[in-house]
C-alpha cells in the first residue's frame, strides 16, 4: 500500500507530468516525420515502376510493329523463361491466354487502361497471391498484353518501417516516462527535505533552515529565499519577545509599587500617611498611562496610521520649543543654545514633531547633569530638514545607539532612573511617519539626536495654532 | 456655583456615578443621561451652563449629538470625553463643536478645571472687555501694558499670555496642560516641569516686593490666580 501510494504521489508530481507529455509529443513528432517520408518513398517507387513499365512496354509494342503477334510471343516467352523476369500476358481477343507467367488475375483487370495494382497467381507458383503494379496495353487484332511489376517487396518494407516506427513509438514513450520518473524522484526528494524541515520550523523552531545544496537552481534559490524570510520572521519574533519582555517589566514595576501602596494605604489609619500613599498611587498610575499612551502612539505612528498631514512651519516650532525649554534649563543651573534657520516647512503634524523635539530636549535635560548645556538648531540641508538636539552629557556608546531607539530599552545605567524608556523610540516612530530618520550622533562630548526630515512647502503664517485649536476666552 | 448646571452624558454607569457625586461635592447641581438621545433630549430643553458628553454614546454618539446641537444653534459649552486620545481625535472632537476634549484616563481636578472655566465662559465672563483687573493688577490688552499698584511691569510676549489666560480665568484653576494648550498651543506631553519655570518667573515679575501674593500654586493640580488666599487650595481636595 505504502509503495502504490508512493507511486501515486510521483503520478502526480509535476516533473512526471512535464516528462511524460514531452515523451509522448516527441514519440508523435518522431512517427509523423518517419510516416511522411515512407508515404513519399512509396510514391516514388511507384512512379519509378510504372516508368519501368511503360519503357518494356514501348519494346515490346516495336517487336510487334516489327513481327507482329508471333515475335511478341516469342520475345515474352523467352523473357519469362528468365529467373527473377518481370509479370506478362499477351491474350487473343477472346480474352484467352497466349504467353505468360501470370497464373490468375481478378475479373476485369484487363480493362483498364491506366496503371493498376492488381493481385495475382504466378504461373509455377499459384497458391500465392502476389500484388504487382501493371499496365495493359491493347494491339491491332484484339490482343492484349500486360506488363507489370510485383511489388511484394516494396509492402515488405513498408511492413518493416511500420513494425520499427511502432517499437520506436514505444521505446520513447517507456524512456521518457522512465526519466520523468527519475527526475521527479530526485525533485521529490528535495521537496520532501525542505517540507520535513518546514513542518519543524512551523512547530516553533524558528532556528531551522531549508537544506541548501548551493547548486543555485530553482529549488536552491527558492529554499535559501525562504531561509533569509525566515530569518528575518525569526529577527522580528525576537524583537517581539524582547518588548513582551520589557513591557512585562516597565509595566509590572510600577504596577507592583501601585499595589504596594494601596496595601499600605489600607492598613494605616485615615490620616497624612494614607493621603501620602495615596498620592504616590496617582503618581504611579499617571506614570502607567503615560506608557500606555506612548506605546499606542509608536503602533499607530510605526502602522503608518497616523494622523492628517499638513504644511508645518518648523521655523516657529523649533522657535516655540526653544522658547518653552529654556526657561527651564537655565533653571537646571544649564544654557540654552537655539540656531534656528527661517522659513523651514516640512509636511507632518505639528504636535507630533513638537512631541519628538520636547522628548529629545527632555532626554537631554535628564542625561546632561548638573550643568547642562543644550543647543538645539534646525537648518536646511538640500531636500532635507535637519532638527538636532545636542547635549553635554555623558553620550551613548557607539554600539548602543541603534538600541537606544528601540522600544523600552533604557541602557543599563539608566535602568534604575524613572522614565518611560520610550521617549526616542517615539522620535524614531515619529520620525519614519513623516518619511524621515532619526539618528543618534557623537556630540564630543555628549549626544547629538538628529532627527532628519524632507523638505516639504509651506508658508509662513502669523499665528500658527490650527483652527481646531478652540482658543479658550 | 450652587447655580452652576452641568449635565453628564456617559452611559458607563460606574464612570457616570462618579463623576455625578463628584461635581455635586463641588456645589454643581448634576443631571445625568445614559445614552446619546437622552442627552440630546436633556440638553435641548435643559439650561445647562457645561456637557460634559462621553464620546461613544449608545443610540447617538457624543459628536453627532454636539454638531446636531450646534446645528439647533444651543450653543451650551460641551466638553467632549474619551477614550480616543490622540492628536487626530481631538481635533475631529474640536471640528464637531466640542469647546474643549480630555482623554480618559483624566485626573478629576483637570476636568473640574476646565468645566469650571468653560462653565465661566457661558457666564460671559472673560469675554472680550480689553481691560483685566484682579486686585491691583491691571492688564491691558490693546496696548499690552501691564501694571501693579500704578508701576509698569515689562513682560515677554509669551509671559504677557500667560498672564492674559490667568487673569482671564481669575479665581478659577487652570492646569499645566490647559496652559500649554491655550499659551503654547500644544497638546503634548513633557516629562520636564517647563511651565512652572515660566510662572515662577512670571511671578517673580508680578509678586515679588508687594505684600499679597496673587499667583499661587494650586498642589498637585496647577495654578490660580486670584486675590484671597483663602480659597487657594480649593482644588487639591480631588
Amino acid at each position: 500500500m505504502k509503495a502504490l501510494s508512493a507511486i501515486l504521489r510521483l503520478f502526480r508530481t509535476t516533473a512526471f507530468k512535464i516528462a511524460f507529455v514531452y515523451s509522448l509529443l516527441f514519440a508523435f513528432a518522431t512517427g509523423a516525420v518517419v510516416l511522411v517520408i515512407v508515404h513519399n518513398l512509396g510514391v516514388l517507387l511507384e512512379r519509378q515502376i510504372i516508368e519501368t513499365v511503360d519503357a518494356d512496354i514501348r519494346g515490346l509494342a516495336d517487336q510487334f510493329d516489327q513481327g507482329g503477334v508471333n515475335q511478341l510471343a516469342r520475345i515474352i516467352a523467352r523473357r519469362i523463361a528468365r529467373p527473377g523476369a518481370e509479370i506478362y500476358l499477351l491474350t487473343s481477343f477472346t480474352g484467352a491466354p497466349i504467353v505468360g507467367n501470370v497464373a490468375a488475375l481478378p475479373l476485369g483487370a484487363l480493362d483498364a487502361s491506366e496503371p493498376v495494382e492488381t493481385s495475382y497467381r504466378r504461373a509455377g507458383d499459384e497458391r500465392e497471391v502476389h500484388r504487382a503494379v501493371a499496365r495493359i496495353v491493347s494491339f491491332p487484332g484484339g490482343f492484349k498484353l500486360l506488363v507489370g511489376h510485383d511489388i511484394e517487396e516494396r509492402n515488405l518494407l513498408r511492413r518493416l518501417v511500420r513494425r520499427a516506427l511502432l517499437s520506436t513509438f514505444f521505446w520513447l514513450a517507456g524512456l521518457g516516462a522512465l526519466g520523468g520518473l527519475f527526475v521527479a524522484r530526485r525533485v521529490l526528494k528535495r521537496v520532501d527535505a525542505m517540507s520535513a524541515s518546514a513542518t519543524a520550523i512551523m512547530g516553533g523552531d524558528l532556528s531551522g533552515r531549508l537544506p541548501t545544496d548551493g547548486s543555485g537552481d530553482e529549488l536552491d534559490r527558492l529554499a535559501q529565499n525562504l531561509n533569509a524570510m525566515i530569518e528575518r520572521i525569526e529577527a522580528l519574533l525576537k524583537g517581539v519577545r524582547e518588548v513582551t519582555d520589557n513591557v512585562a517589566h516597565d509595566l509590572r514595576t510600577p504596577l507592583t509599587r501601585l499595589r504596594n501602596d494601596a496595601e499600605e494605604a489600607l492598613r494605616q489609619p485615615d490620616g497624612p500617611v494614607q493621603r501620602k500613599a495615596l498620592e504616590k498611587i496617582i503618581g504611579e498610575s499617571d506614570q502607567l498611562i503615560r506608557i500606555f499612551e506612548a506605546l499606542l502612539l509608536i503602533a499607530r505612528a510605526e502602522s503608518g496610521a497616523g494622523p492628517a498631514m499638513q504644511s508645518v512651519d518648523v521655523t516657529a516650532l523649533a522657535n516655540d520649543a526653544a522658547e518653552l525649554y529654556e526657561a527651564a534649563t537655565e533653571d537646571h543651573g544649564g544654557a540654552f543654545a537655539s540656531d534656528i534657520a527661517a522659513d523651514l516647512f516640512v509636511k507632518g503634524n505639528r504636535e507630533l514633531l513638537f512631541q519628538a523635539l520636547a522628548n529629545l530636549i527632555d532626554n537631554a535635560l535628564k542625561y546632561a547633569g548638573a550643568k547642562p548645556h543644550i543647543a538645539l538648531s534646525a537648518r536646511r540641508e538640500g531636500a532635507r530638514i535637519l532638527l538636532a538636539v545636542a547635549d553635554n552629557g555623558p553620550g551613548i556608546a557607539p554600539h548602543d545607539r541603534e538600541r537606544a531607539r528601540d522600544r523600552f530599552v533604557r541602557l543599563d545605567d539608566s535602568r534604575s532612573t524613572r522614565g518611560s524608556g520610550l521617549g526616542l523610540s517615539l522620535v524614531s516612530a515619529i520620525a519614519h511617519l513623516h518619511d524621515g530618520t532619526f539618528r543618534l550622533e557623537d556630540n564630543a562630548p555628549g549626544l547629538r539626536a538628529v532627527i532628519d526630515l524632507p523638505a516639504g512647502e509651506g508658508t509662513s503664517h502669523v499665528g500658527s495654532g490650527e483652527a481646531a485649536h478652540a482658543r479658550l476666552r | 456655583m450652587s447655580d452652576m448646571r452641568l449635565l453628564v452624558i456617559e452611559d458607563d454607569s460606574d464612570a457616570a456615578a462618579y463623576l455625578v457625586k463628584a461635581f455635586r461635592e463641588q456645589g454643581f447641581s448634576v443631571d445625568h443621561a445614559a445614552d446619546g438621545l437622552e442627552g440630546y433630549a436633556l440638553a435641548s430643553e435643559g439650561d445647562y451652563d457645561v456637557l460634559i458628553v462621553d464620546r461613544m454614546l449608545p443610540k447617538l454618539d457624543g459628536l453627532s449629538l454636539i454638531s446636531s446641537l450646534r446645528a439647533q444653534k444651543i450653543e451650551t459649552p460641551a466638553l467632549i470625553l474619551s477614550a480616543l486620545g490622540q492628536v487626530d481625535d481631538r481635533v475631529k472632537g474640536l471640528r464637531a463643536g466640542g469647546d474643549d476634549y480630555l482623554a480618559k484616563p483624566y485626573a478629576f481636578s483637570e476636568l473640574l478645571a476646565r468645566v469650571e472655566v468653560l462653565a465661566r465662559r457661558k457666564a460671559g465672563f472673560g469675554g472680550e472687555e480689553t481691560l483685566l483687573r484682579v486686585a491691583d493688577l491691571e492688564l491691558d490688552r490693546l496696548s499690552h501694558k501691564l501694571t501693579r499698584a500704578g508701576k509698569d511691569i515689562v513682560l515677554q510676549p509669551r509671559e504677557f499670555r500667560l498672564l492674559e489666560y490667568l487673569m482671564r480665568n481669575a479665581g478659577k484653576v487652570v492646569t499645566r496642560t490647559m496652559l500649554l494648550e491655550h499659551v503654547w498651543d500644544y497638546h503634548f506631553d513633557p516629562q520636564t516641569n517647563v511651565i512652572d519655570v515660566h510662572i515662577s518667573r512670571l511671578r517673580g515679575k508680578i509678586d515679588k516686593g508687594h505684600a499679597v501674593a496673587l499667583l499661587h500654586t494650586v498642589r498637585g493640580v496647577g495654578y490660580m490666580l486670584k486675590e484671597d488666599p483663602d480659597g487657594v487650595g480649593k482644588g487639591d481636595e480631588a
